[in-house]
């Protein structure tokens, strides 16, 4: 039988181990003058030209509008099968894997276009959307429904009167906030070369400018931060009408692109030159292909993505508790609390991507640069969430003040949502994990770069399928842990 | 008020984008400082607008694979590649040609760099004393970065580049490859010599921290492709016309974007070597 604290010390140990394994060097000769250098052009933003910035903005937040909004829709038609089997493991499918190799294959196919954009962030989300949807809707209020005659129980109206619109108010809670992701997601976009604000990001940072790198991250912030401004109803609508006709959408692939792609490029190599697909000698050679690929680049993507994860995944556990008194009322006055909210905005709405892609510049590619900024993002999201669920807790009169009030009377009380909220992020870091190898850490989007970039696309989908499987793994663990523990958490977080 | 702004600014981009589907495209490798990239290339599409008379454009990537598959799906017609990206993009387009490469590109050659503190001394062959310190290859699929100067370490120690170092990272352009010895991330650094000469020239490199420790042989290099269905699209001889273009352009100006002193013929046969090499390191199947 687990306990909370066997699974916590468990993860604890892993986590130890798993250093000990990982390539943690620091490989910049002087990361410090860099810091200082970035810290420099942090107070001395430069706009370097508005008219650029200002449409790579716009395309960022269309993609993302559009992206989410189809994806809602479709989540919201899938939602309602969700308990069955095929529908649910498609989904499952679909989310794990990232929108940057969805982008990378989507690229080969239709190129640099409106449409490899929108699938990159419609196809995950959808997976996510279903899932989620159908979670809240499960977890509704069932009266309603119960007082409903039984033979209209599994009609169209009943779920749209007794279930949808008594989930909405939650829905429309958890589409919001899935569409900062979409604007997240459609950022980072730009670093495999979208029109987006990461294709800047990636630019500025890599060339050492950093007056105009730190520039575009403040519009980004500026736009994650005033979401709320713009994202009521009829903003909403009249941003996502703008933002279809500003993307272009006329197509200029030809059916024979995507032909040749899926009955030839994506072919094992052997599958591809054979002459008939009954000869044994090919399926012989597809064995040697996929153990070579296994050797070679498979067998060490796994180990250092699991190591990332293990090690991230504990990372933020120790954050969170770290931070999460910065934003809770039982610590803090407003007043002192401002600062926390700033600091914690700032580190959950900057994608793991491009946190990690920043300390890479200052300390180099080791594994460490990944640690720092899956550990700090995601321990930052949920230390938010965190501090906040204190409000409602009541510590009895005269408790402790202090490190005490923290030790012994709120920690313990928040711990067990605090483990739920983690193992729930457990496959989003794992997923951030396998991407941040295309930063030159070799986990798995190590291999799957390389695969890209030698035009070996066969490769490259062999190694994102392993990644997916990885990824679903891991979320059937986490369910398990969650299930045995009992422990539930926000759609938010999901 | 608002609403109206908003629909006229997004009419004019539509506008601006449907006028852009027709046009002669190319592309670049991103090979150094890419936040030139739009200067240096904007100042080519011009040139070849005013000499082919047809709207020209140029479209900025990210990476050379992008390169390659811009040119494959026929999203640009015209591309300044990389010795290997150029292979890689004629195999995957029948009847595309190379046409011009720069007069330094018949006989180019990779710079190996070294961080003082390594302590390796300059010599005309083979460094010795390499071995066990960590090297930086520039972009996975570059000729100059990664495939030749892997060629000659294998070469030489009969071993692969990652059991010889000990960390082998790819910069992902010249550019940062030179800044990453020259900050001692990286020991040894493996670079196009011409960058390297530009931002030697330029001031960006200390010379009392990072030094040329050894030069490799000759080989051939960037150039300019074309794919074979352009007379088709744009009428006969536009190839020849866009060749002859290139070999005529002599403004120093536009020259020193690439940066090369002028450009002249080239043929596919040229690139026989860089696919020999690419193959024989695994690089191609």
């Amino acid at each position: 039988m687990m306990s909370i604290r066997g699974v916590s010390v468990s993860f604890v140990i892993l986590a130890m181990v798993c250093i000990a394994f990982a390539d943690i060097e620091v490989i910049a000769a002087d990361p410090w003058s860099e810091f200082g250098r970035i810290g420099l052009g942090f107070i001395t933003p430069s706009f370097f030209s508005w008219s650029e910035l200002l449409t790579s903005l716009a395309n960022t937040i269309a993609f993302a509008l559009v992206g989410v909004a189809v994806a809602a829709g479709l989540g919201l038609l899938l939602a309602p099968f969700f308990h069955w089997r095929v529908v649910r493991l498609f989904c499952s499918f679909i989310r794990s894997v990232h929108e940057l190799f969805w982008a990378l294959l989507f690229l080969q196919v239709f190129g640099l276009h409106t449409v490899t954009g929108l699938l990159a962030i419609i196809i995950p989300f959808t997976g996510i959307f279903t899932k989620v949807y159908a979670e809240i809707l499960e977890e509704v209020d069932q009266r309603p429904l119960n007082a409903l005659p039984i033979k209209a129980l599994n009609t169209g109206s009943a779920y749209i009167y007794a279930r949808l619109a008594v989930a909405w108010p939650q829905l429309v809670i958890y589409t919001r906030y899935r569409l900062e992701c979409g604007i997240r997601s459609s950022s980072v976009l730009g670093f495999v070369g979208l029109p987006t604000l990461g294709f800047h990001l990636e630019t500025y940072f890599k060339q050492g400018d950093y007056s105009q790198a730190a520039g575009v991250l403040y519009l980004f912030f500026l736009i994650i931060a005033s979401l709320r401004l713009w994202t009521h109803r009829r903003g909403l609508l009249i941003l996502l009408l703008a933002s279809l006709i500003w993307l272009p959408f006329e197509l200029s692939t030809n059916p024979e692109i995507i032909l040749r792609f899926l009955t030839h490029d994506i072919l094992p190599q052997p599958m591809r030159d054979a002459a008939s697909l009954l000869d044994v000698s090919v399926w012989a050679d597809m064995f040697n292909w996929c153990v070579k690929l296994v050797q070679t680049q498979v067998g060490i993507g796994v180990w250092n993505t699991l190591l990332l994860t293990m090690i991230s995944l504990v990372g933020s556990g120790i954050v969170t508790l770290l931070l999460y008194p910065l934003v809770s009322p039982l610590f803090f006055r407003k007043r002192w609390r401002l600062p926390g909210h700033l600091f914690l905005v700032v580190l959950r709405s900057i994608p793991e991507l491009m946190l990690a892609f920043v300390v890479v510049v200052m300390v180099g590619p080791s594994m460490l640069p990944a640690i720092i900024a899956l550990s700090l993002h995601n321990g930052a999201i949920i230390a938010h969430l965190i501090g906040h669920s204190t409000i409602t807790l009541k510590l009895p009169l005269g408790a402790a003040r202090g490190l005490n009030r923290y030790a012994y009377e709120v920690t313990p009380r928040i711990y067990r949502p605090f483990l739920a909220f983690l193992f729930y992020r457990w496959e989003v870091i794992l997923r951030e994990s396998a991407i941040l190898g295309i930063l030159g850490i070799h986990t798995l989007g190590f291999y799957v770069d390389s695969a890209f970039e030698e035009l070996r696309f066969d490769r490259a989908l062999f190694l994102i399928l392993i990644t997916a499987l990885l990824n679903i793994l891991v979320d059937i663990v986490s369910r398990r842990i969650r299930k045995q523990l009992r422990l539930t958490a926000l759609p938010e977080i999901r | 008020m608002k609403l109206s702004r908003l629909i006229i600014a997004a009419t004019m981009l539509v506008a601006a984008t449907l006028a852009n589907a027709k046009d002669f495209t190319f592309t670049a490798i991103p090979d150094q400082d890419s936040s030139q990239l739009q200067l240096r290339f904007g100042k080519v599409a011009k040139y070849l607008e005013t000499q082919l008379g047809v709207k020209v454009n140029y479209v900025p990537v990210k990476s050379y694979a992008a390169a390659v598959t811009a040119f494959r799906n026929d999203e640009v017609q015209l591309a300044w590649f990389g010795g290997l990206s150029g292979v890689q993009a004629r195999l995957l387009v029948p009847g595309s040609e190379a046409i011009a490469q720069g007069y330094e590109d018949q006989f180019f050659k990779t710079y190996f760099i070294a961080h003082t503190s390594a302590g390796v001394k300059p010599g005309e062959s083979f460094p010795e004393g390499i071995e066990g310190l960590t090297l930086t290859f520039g972009s996975k699929g570059s000729t100059s970065g990664r495939l030749m100067p892997e060629f000659y370490i294998r070469e030489h120690f009969k071993r692969a580049p990652e059991e010889v170092f000990s960390r082998v990272g790819f910069s992902t352009d010249h550019s940062r490859t030179i800044a990453l010895v020259n900050t001692g991330a990286y020991q040894i650094g493996v670079v196009n010599y011409k960058v390297w000469e530009t931002e030697l020239a330029e001031g960006k490199v200390d010379p009392e921290k990072v030094q040329v420790i050894w030069e490799t042989p000759v080989y051939p290099d960037y150039q300019w492709s074309i794919r074979g269905d352009v007379d088709g699209n744009w009428g006969a001889g536009f190839s020849a016309k866009v060749k002859a273009a290139l070999l005529g352009m002599n403004d120093p100006d536009l020259l020193a974007s690439f940066p090369r002193q002028s450009f002249v013929e080239a043929k596919n046969s040229d690139y026989q070597p860089i696919l020999d090499t690419a193959k024989s390191i695994g690089l191609i199947d």
